[in-house]
């Protein structure tokens, strides 16, 4: 079968570091075909030299056959290959047509035809299934439709291949199989596909074939049907790597974190979670799992002093904890793995070295009397990037520099250090490759072993049925069910997180 | 590339291609830039007079810059300079006039009066940002009017009955000095040159050295990162609006109490809280860099005195000038891009 693109022994090279070496990639028309490779391995880098954006300093690029130089992305869209960008590209206030046109509007006399446009919008969406409507404005629908806008948006141009970047990363799992869906259909009306990812579970349902980079390096294509998960982690990761986390049994002792009656409102003063009740008690990891949304987000933002609750109350220690502001609540030994590292956990134009005592800069020996001893800070930074295998350049470093992983594991390092009782854990590892995520579920099991209670909250369940000692379902803002992960199954967890009622024994019922 | 163009670069490609387009409109307007420049130079270190001139003329850009840039770095962005400098001014003055004390406490009482009335004039925009999320571009623009017309009906109605200037300070509240007056020819240099140094070292040691810094910039690059780690947002934007005012304020205590000695009625703006947008932006926010645009700046406004005496070409060339300069600091992107296409071209 003939190949609709090829790059061949692409090499980039940036200042200091190659970022891609000798990497082939050759995609079948009409297939689905994976680009595999940890955080910072040089996917993006390939992609965008495919797309245009960066020009190889080795190797050929070859479109149906023909060897070509993509020198922008105009170029690359005259090839029919189009990008669907993970971080979206749409103009808020905007409709769905008007952003699919936009920089290639339709005119009659000077005029914008809209009506035109829309028309051929919504056949485009009929044709690929994408139900997208036209006249939506982009501010006002979902995520997932949103995503569906920027794939409409290459086919409007004419696209033929199309290159996801972690086209999931942002998605719920009922939105996850409806992309899933979407890109079947695509490839039945003749496209070809390039999905970027590091999920290999994505990989192994929807691919053809998949090409794996290890830093930097090609390292070779294989057919999806004649491998497994295992034999891909390994190729990524470049050793074995362990998807059941080894962990002894728990030893709980006393109650850490008792939280009774809580109420909390959501941004908009709907109420998000209503009468919850939840301890953990030291020595062991709750796993609070539930579909997005069902007020996890408001729970941990009132566990660390972030949001205002309005009834109830959070005991820590014993100690009442409810409203108290967050640096008080730090103090009194909680650490908090944020939900969103970019937003909460870093700030990204401090250097590593300041970012890791974001919370303790004020304390001894960090600063005294108001001044700060960067001396001190920086060799904290340093032996931190040590133990927790931080990569990073150096300690002066700008966060942002840093790829996710390495970033989260900075951020995990800083809050597991100050050595907490309770260890909030909120999605600790969206977005991770499996080398990443098999580190910080050691390092959150490390806690729990040294007599800590911790507090994991993920949409994952392989993750939450993996790490967790215990398991609380989330439904509408209470915990409708506490099961023990051993004697459940993913099945019974996925009914109760859409909110049928658990009729055994031993689970908490609600109304 | 981004290491390549270091912060110096693209500041001193912007300064050359300013002097460059300069001396193009001196030449297509009949004049002849050479002279004009050379004038101009004359008119910044000729003499000592000059120096003496041009160093009093940099002090309150200095300052300026520094209030400007100060807030720059915390996430504000305080266009409210110039009303703070004119309140500022007028309450050095006041104090300078209104009591009879020894020199030791009455000038520093004058000095610490101007940063504070400055001080007091940026807390109103900080504290309606931190209360009410108001922008604090908004709130200090309008505040700019409000001082100008404030003051100038204190000076008419209060401090004086119907003049247009107050009476000048005591001595014991200026910074005149005849030390510095006598090695620059009797020029009006003076103490404010100290103060602003001083200035200098503290914005720059509270930014880089001080758990408030710390704070202050981190609140300024991300609120909800700041939050999560236990700082208090809306303590830190009013903070840092106070700190900024307070630099304005001592930019217009060192004109009342050193160049002039006395505040007048304006009919309109000093310039110089907006002069100090430009200084800041071209000393990229550092306390160095401040320093160094402003005695550019400063300097490029006190040569330009000189120009229309030596060679007649009018001074406005120099406004035009440090338009270009503020121009290509702006469009330094388009610089680094220029750069970019240039170098890839020789290879």
């Amino acid at each position: 079968m003939e190949y609709v693109i090829e790059m061949l022994n692409i090499r980039k090279e940036f200042p200091g570091i190659v970022a891609n070496d000798n990497v082939t990639l050759q995609v079948k028309k009409g297939e689905i075909h994976a680009l595999l490779g940890e955080n910072g391995a040089g996917k993006s880098t390939l992609m965008n030299v495919l797309f245009g954006l960066y020009q190889p300093e080795q190797g050929e690029i070859r479109v149906n056959g023909k060897p070509v130089k993509i020198t922008s992305p105009n170029i690359a869209n005259e090839l029919g290959i189009g990008m669907v960008h993970q971080h979206f590209m749409l103009v808020d206030p905007f409709t769905v047509t008007e952003n699919i046109i936009l920089g290639k509007e339709p005119s009659k006399g000077g005029k914008i035809d809209l009506k035109e446009a829309s028309e051929e919008v919504r056949k485009l969406s009929e044709q690929y299934q994408l139900r997208v409507d036209p006249y939506a404005k982009i501010a006002d629908i979902s995520i997932g439709m949103q995503q569906r806008v920027e794939i409409l948006k290459t086919l409007y141009r004419g696209a033929e291949i199309l290159i996801f970047d972690e086209p999931t990363a942002v998605l719920t799992p009922q939105e996850i199989k409806e992309l899933i869906f979407i890109m079947k259909a695509l490839i039945k009306e003749g496209k070809s596909i390039i999905l970027i990812t590091h999920k290999l579970k994505e990989i192994m349902e929807v691919c053809d074939r998949v090409t794996v980079i290890r830093k930097g390096q090609g390292i070779g294509t294989v057919n999806v049907n004649e491998t497994n998960p295992n034999e891909l982690a390994s190729l990524m990761v470049g050793r074995e790597v362990l998807f059941k986390t080894e962990k002894t049994a728990a030893s709980p002792s006393d109650v850490v974190l008792d939280v009774s009656g809580l109420e909390v409102k959501d941004s908009r003063g709907v109420s998000a979670v209503r009468n919850l009740e939840l301890t953990v008690r030291a020595g062991e990891i709750v796993g609070i799992a539930g579909v997005d949304g069902n007020g996890q987000s408001e729970l941990i933002e009132a566990l660390a002093g972030l949001r205002k609750t309005t009834a109830g109350s959070i005991k820590l220690n014993g100690k009442e904890i409810r409203n108290l502001k967050p640096r008080k609540i730090t103090e009194s030994g909680v650490g908090h793995i944020p939900e969103d590292r970019h937003k909460h956990g870093l700030v990204l134009d401090y250097s590593i070295g300041e970012n890791i005592v974001l919370q303790t800069y004020y304390q001894k020996p960090y600063s005294k009397a108001g001044i700060l001893n960067s001396k001190r800070i920086f060799e904290k930074a340093r032996s931190l990037i040590k133990s927790y295998d931080v990569r990073t350049p150096s300690e002066y470093t700008p966060a942002r520099a840093l790829s996710g992983g390495n970033q989260q594991k900075a951020i995990i390092g800083r809050e597991v250090d100050r050595n907490p009782d309770l260890l909030i854990a909120a999605q600790p590892t969206r977005g991770l490759d499996v080398g990443a995520i098999e580190f910080i579920h050691k390092r959150l099991i490390e806690q729990r072993d040294a007599g800590k209670a911790v507090l994991l909250i993920s949409f994952e369940l392989e993750e939450i049925m993996n790490v967790s000692d215990k398991i609380a379902v989330i439904y509408e803002g209470e915990i409708v069910a506490i099961v023990n992960p051993k004697e459940t199954t993913e099945q019974e967890l996925g009914l109760l997180m859409a909110g049928s009622k658990r009729m055994e024994a031993g689970g908490k019922q609600n109304v | 590339m981004s290491k390549y163009f270091s912060k110096l670069t693209s500041p001193v490609i912007a300064v050359i291609l300013g002097l460059i387009v300069g001396a193009i409109i001196m030449l297509v307007s009949g004049y002849d830039p050479i002279a004009g420049y050379s004038s101009m130079i004359g008119g910044i270190v000729g003499d000592s007079y000059y120096v003496g001139e041009s160093v009093r003329t940099i002090i309150p850009y200095i300052l300026a810059g520094l209030a400007v840039a100060f807030a720059f770095r915390t996430g504000l962005f305080n266009i409210g300079v110039e009303g703070q400098l004119i309140v500022g001014w007028l309450a050095a003055v006041w104090v300078g006039i209104a009591f009879d004390l020894p020199r030791i406490i009455h000038l520093p009482l004058a000095i610490l009066a101007g940063a504070a009335a400055g001080a007091l004039w940026a807390f109103i925009p900080g504290y309606l940002k931190a209360k009410f999320r108001v922008h604090e571009v908004i709130v200090s623009i309008m505040l700019n009017y409000t001082a100008l017309y404030v003051t100038n009906y204190l000076i008419r109605n209060v401090m004086t009955d119907k003049l247009d200037k107050t009476e000048r300070i005591a001595d014991t509240a200026s910074l005149r000095s005849p030390f510095f007056e006598s090695i620059t020819d009797f020029s009006r240099m003076h103490w404010g040159i100290v103060v602003a140094i001083i200035c200098v070292i503290i914005m720059w040691f509270i930014l880089e050295r001080t758990k408030t810094g710390f704070e202050l910039k981190a609140v300024g690059f991300n609120q909800h990162a700041s939050e999560y780690a236990g700082m208090s947002v809306n303590k830190n934007i009013i903070l840092s609006m106070v700190i900024s005012g307070a630099f304005a304020g001592l930019a217009g205590a060192m004109e009342g109490l050193g160049t002039f000695g006395y505040a007048a009625v304006k009919g309109g703006f000093t310039g110089m809280g907006f002069d100090g947008i430009a200084v800041a932006l071209l000393g990229a926010n550092t306390a160095i860099g401040v320093v160094l645009a402003a005695l550019l700046f400063g300097g490029l406004k006190a040569g330009a005195l000189n120009m229309p005496l030596e060679t007649g070409i009018p001074s406005e060339i120099v406004d035009i000038v440090i338009a270009l300069i503020i121009f290509f600091v702006a469009s330094s992107y388009f610089i680094r891009w220029i750069a970019a296409r240039f170098k890839k071209g020789v290879k």
